[in-house]
């Protein structure tokens, strides 16, 4: 009984200090926010119903792939209850305050806490807006699918709503048991999608190394989560917050935080699962991968290190600094060198988390140093790179989902001139590709520019080792922005213009209007957040509130929703509204300049045709994937990855074509995969020994230990 | 009386650490059995003292149930086994009796200085009996390792379930279950290891582990 009560004692304090949250909130809040206040009843409980709703459609699953048009009703419930979620979430974030609900679940002293403030409702209303976009773009590539390549490769329907419903749960998790339990959860649902194309050569190996990763993630925020908890034994996060712990175990926690969710992110050197598991899941599936789940371990970094520790130390961010810097080039120059177009977009999210990794540790460096006006600038540059790099990697995924569909490659050098066969792909890709080159008046273009501002803030910080850092790191980001620049052109380039480099290309057709949706609803918010991004930023800002207690525009009186200018140092302003109309007007002379003036006489030829008129089926004298990347692999790759270009030419007379081998090694591989693969191995041959003893062998080292164990006993209790 | 009390519990305690002490240095199975019977009758007196001094009855019922099953009924069947499989007069090398009662002090010294710290609110009744079942819970479990024949394995087995018993006798207000499934697992290990042996003499014609070993298909 006085558990009970204990317990609705702390429920109604909670209930108060939530309330005071809330008038505080809208009491700071910008007036023309909705003031939703209904929506706080039974707030909780709709999520908790959608993600029921989610699981009831994983059930569901299961027999609907055997029914005709089974696969329609799983993927539209689970668009339509992602899509409502998607809206509950942004209500919520434009509404504020803080829901939180104690469900009789789990161990029996640790029932489950949820719990949604603004920081969940924005990383919900991301997951759950791309999940919407990919459970249409799911139904329309299974029929592709379907239609192209026969029956359907392994179970998704019933994994795919557990996915969703896993990512929910960590997002609305507030103690660690339900984080970590739900974390698992979404970790094996991916895994096992992974697996749904288990006949493809490499995909078994790619499942067991992100089994491997997924399993030294969670156990190093299993260890995270048991330091910051402490003694106390009490692992709800708000026992967490109100106690602080120790310097050292603050410390370690971040370290094994950054570890355990930057293996999950892909923060280099841990990255290596994810370019081998993200491409080998089918399309959608990737997408939300890719542009999804990697911000849920950048939610629990967030959680963390803002919300859970209190009071940062200023190192943090600066190891979040290096560690971003790292990741977006080395990331970058990875995708440089791929020919898998789904690979390349997989290490070009690592390089885009990179850039919110940066994005954060400004906002740590800038909140330990008691600027929160500029800490909340950079957190909003994340949180809006966060939001970008969702919409553009999933329309970039889907958009190589629907080549893989209509010409069944993921070779870049077997696609070209796909442009003439599937117009609107080529336009919608053409738009992801611009935006996340970060080309303006598009929303990649934005969030790196907000987070140049608050780097252009870094003079004012007093470590003399900051300011010299983060001038570095802002070389980082501009060469990790030019190379994504050089690797989008390259990637588009050989997909989408030229000549069709295969029978496959050359036959392409342009896919169904479900899978053309769902990557128009995307491009057109690439453009439209570009354009008007001052409205998004509004919407986030209670969560910049609630981590770093200010505003992006506190302390500017002249504000208008289409003007974004932000308060710092610098005093900077953009206006994607400017930008468009004189790009649209540069763009529209440009073109006819050189319509009217640059081609006189009329020359009829074939592009690329390096002086060839004659039909080329197999389109080999134009630029390959590999030969348009040659100049930055020379350049970098050369050092980076030991890349060595081989040639073998034949001799004069001889009719056997001449071949260009391209031989590099993966740094992370050579250096910590595989030595730690030996060693593992070594360790094992090892203990393997103790599995040939007799039985008294065993007894005798049972009573050893036993011995041993006692002996310590004995000396501790002398000691003290 | 209390310090009668005390007194004879503790002599009683003592007296099965003794024989633990006895089986230690057994070289023949027979004198074995011997030792561990006697072993059993102390244990079963050690019980029916504490039942009297705590006035809990229903230690008499373990002191019964402890006379009858391990100072009669598995004496009696362990010794038909030996006889049946004909190795009364096996003589099995046990390590040296010097050196086995060296590690056997240290193991009861040991004991006493993890024990004794440890439970300084409890009686000094129940102080010295944990310590005394503690070190007969040692001593079986360095019986069963430094024995090779598979019979004085399943007495040191018995005995650690002796010092387990001694231990719940000496704490006043354990509850009888406890002592009745202890009393039925001792029951339930002798009926799976009579069966063990025999099933291992049929097979290979022998109790020694040492040659039942090289018979194990993984090792070589």
């Amino acid at each position: 009984m006085p558990r009970t009560a204990q317990r609705s004692g702390l429920w109604k304090k909670r209930g108060n200090t939530n309330v005071a949250v809330f008038a505080c909130i809208r009491a700071r809040n910008v007036p023309y926010l909705f003031h939703l206040h209904f929506l706080r009843f039974g707030a909780m409980a709709f999520a908790g119903v959608a993600i029921l709703c989610l699981l009831l459609l994983s059930v569901l699953g299961m027999p609907a792939a055997r029914w005709k048009g089974g696969d329609g009703v799983v993927y539209g419930g689970t668009g339509a209850v992602c899509a409502a979620l998607t809206l509950w979430a942004a209500l919520r974030l434009a509404g504020g305050g803080v829901d939180e609900v104690v469900l009789p679940l789990g161990l029996p002293w640790l029932p489950a806490h949820l719990r949604a403030d603004a920081l969940s409702a924005f990383f919900l209303m991301v997951v759950n807006f791309t999940g919407a976009t990919a459970s249409l773009y799911g139904w329309g590539y299974g029929r592709a699918h379907h239609a192209v390549h026969g029956p359907k490769p392994g179970p998704v329907l019933p994994l795919y709503p557990l996915f969703l419903a896993g990512m929910n749960l960590v997002l609305l998790a507030n103690d660690a048991f339900v984080f970590l339990v739900s974390w698992e959860f979404m970790s094996l649902a991916s895994w096992l999608l992974v697996l749904a194309n288990h006949r493809e050569e490499g995909t078994a190996r790619a499942a067991r190394i992100y089994l491997i990763m997924a399993g030294f993630g969670t156990a190093c925020l299993l260890l995270a989560f048991g330091l910051l908890a402490g003694t106390h034994g009490d692992y709800s996060f708000a026992a967490i917050r109100t106690h602080t712990p120790t310097a050292l175990a603050g410390a370690l926690g971040v370290g094994l935080m950054l570890l355990g969710a930057g293996s999950k992110a892909g923060l280099v050197p841990l990255h290596i699962w994810l370019p081998l598991a993200h491409p080998a899941a089918p399309s959608h599936v990737s997408a939300l991968m890719s542009g999804v789940m990697t911000k849920v371990a950048v939610y629990a970094i967030v959680r963390v290190t803002f919300d859970l520790l209190g009071e940062p130390a200023w190192w943090w961010g600066g190891v979040m600094l290096v560690a971003g810097s790292v990741t977006a080039v080395m990331g970058i120059l990875y995708a440089l060198m791929q020919d898998d177009l789904k690979r390349l977009l997989a290490y070009s999210t690592v390089e885009n988390i990179g850039v919110i990794i940066i994005a954060l540790g400004m906002a740590l460096v800038f909140k330990a140093a008691h600027v929160p006006v500029i800490a909340a600038l950079a957190l909003s540059a994340a949180l809006l790179h966060i939001v970008n790099h969702s919409l553009f990697k999933s329309l970039l995924f889907f958009g190589a989902g629907a080549v893989l569909a209509s010409t069944g490659t993921r070779d870049l050098g077997r696609m070209g001139g796909l442009i003439h066969t599937m117009p609107v792909t080529a336009f919608l890709m053409l738009v992801g590709a611009a935006a996340i080159s970060s080309l303006p008046p598009l929303n990649g273009f934005v969030g790196e520019w907000l987070l140049f501002q608050a780097i252009l803030n870094g003079p004012t910080l007093p470590q003399w080792i900051l300011k010299i850092l983060i001038a570095l790191v802002g070389a980082a980001v501009a060469l990790a922005a030019a190379l994504a620049g050089a690797c989008f052109v390259r990637a588009y380039g050989t997909a989408f213009l030229g000549r069709a480099r295969s029978v496959a290309a050359s036959g392409a057709r342009e896919v169904n209007w479900a899978m053309r949706v769902a990557m128009a609803v995307p491009a057109l918010l690439c453009v439209v957040l570009g354009v008007m991004p001052t409205p998004l930023l509004r919407l986030v800002e209670p969560a910049t509130r609630l981590l770093v207690e200010a505003g992006p525009f506190d302390g500017r009186a002249y504000q208008p929703w289409f003007w974004l200018a932000p308060t710092s140092a610098v005093g900077n302003s953009y206006n994607g509204l400017v930008f468009l109309v004189v790009i649209a007007a540069v763009s529209a002379v440009l073109g006819l300049a050189i319509h009217r003036w640059a081609s006189d006489r009329v020359r009829r030829s074939i592009a690329w045709g390096c002086g060839f008129d004659e039909p080329d089926p197999a389109g080999v004298t134009q630029y390959t994937p590999s030969s348009f990347g040659q100049p930055i692999r020379r350049a970098f790759g050369a050092t980076v990855f030991r890349a060595r270009d081989t040639v073998d030419m034949p001799e004069p007379g001889d009719v056997r074509p001449a071949r260009l081998t391209v031989r590099w090694s993966d740094p992370a591989w050579v250096w910590l995969a595989d030595p730690v693969v030996r060693l593992v191995n070594a360790a094992a041959d090892r203990v393997n020994e103790i599995q040939f003893l007799t039985i008294r062998r065993y007894l005798s080292l049972m009573f050893f230990a036993l011995v041993a164990l006692l002996v310590l006993v004995a000396v501790l209790q002398q000691w003290s | 009386m209390s310090n009668l009390a005390y007194d004879a519990a503790h002599l009683l305690g003592a007296l099965v650490l003794m024989m633990s002490f006895a089986l230690l240095y057994q070289r023949r199975l027979s004198a074995l059995l011997n030792a561990f019977t006697l072993q059993a009758v102390a244990l079963a007196a050690a019980a029916a003292w504490q039942g009297y001094a705590q006035h809990s009855h229903h230690l008499f019922i373990t002191a019964v149930l402890t006379l009858v099953l391990k100072a009669v009924v598995m004496p009696v069947a362990l010794r038909r086994i030996v006889v049946k499989l004909n190795i009364e007069r096996t003589i099995e090398p046990a390590l040296s009796i010097g050196l086995t009662m060296v590690a056997g002090v240290s193991l009861v010294t040991l004991s006493i200085l993890l024990v004794m710290p440890v439970t300084e609110d409890a009686t000094a009744l129940t102080r010295e009996d944990l310590a005394l079942s503690l070190s007969v819970v040692l001593l079986g479990l360095l019986m069963m390792i430094s024995r090779r024949n598979a019979v004085s394995q399943v007495v040191g087995f018995m005995s650690i379930e002796n010092g387990l018993i001694l231990a719940a006798i000496g704490v006043a207000g354990m509850p009888m279950i406890v002592e009745m499934s202890i009393a039925f697992s001792v029951m339930v290990a002798f009926i799976v290891f009579g069966i063990f042996l025999f099933h291992i003499r049929e097979r290979f014609d022998t109790l020694d582990v040492q040659k039942i070993e090289s018979f194990r298909g993984e090792s070589q």
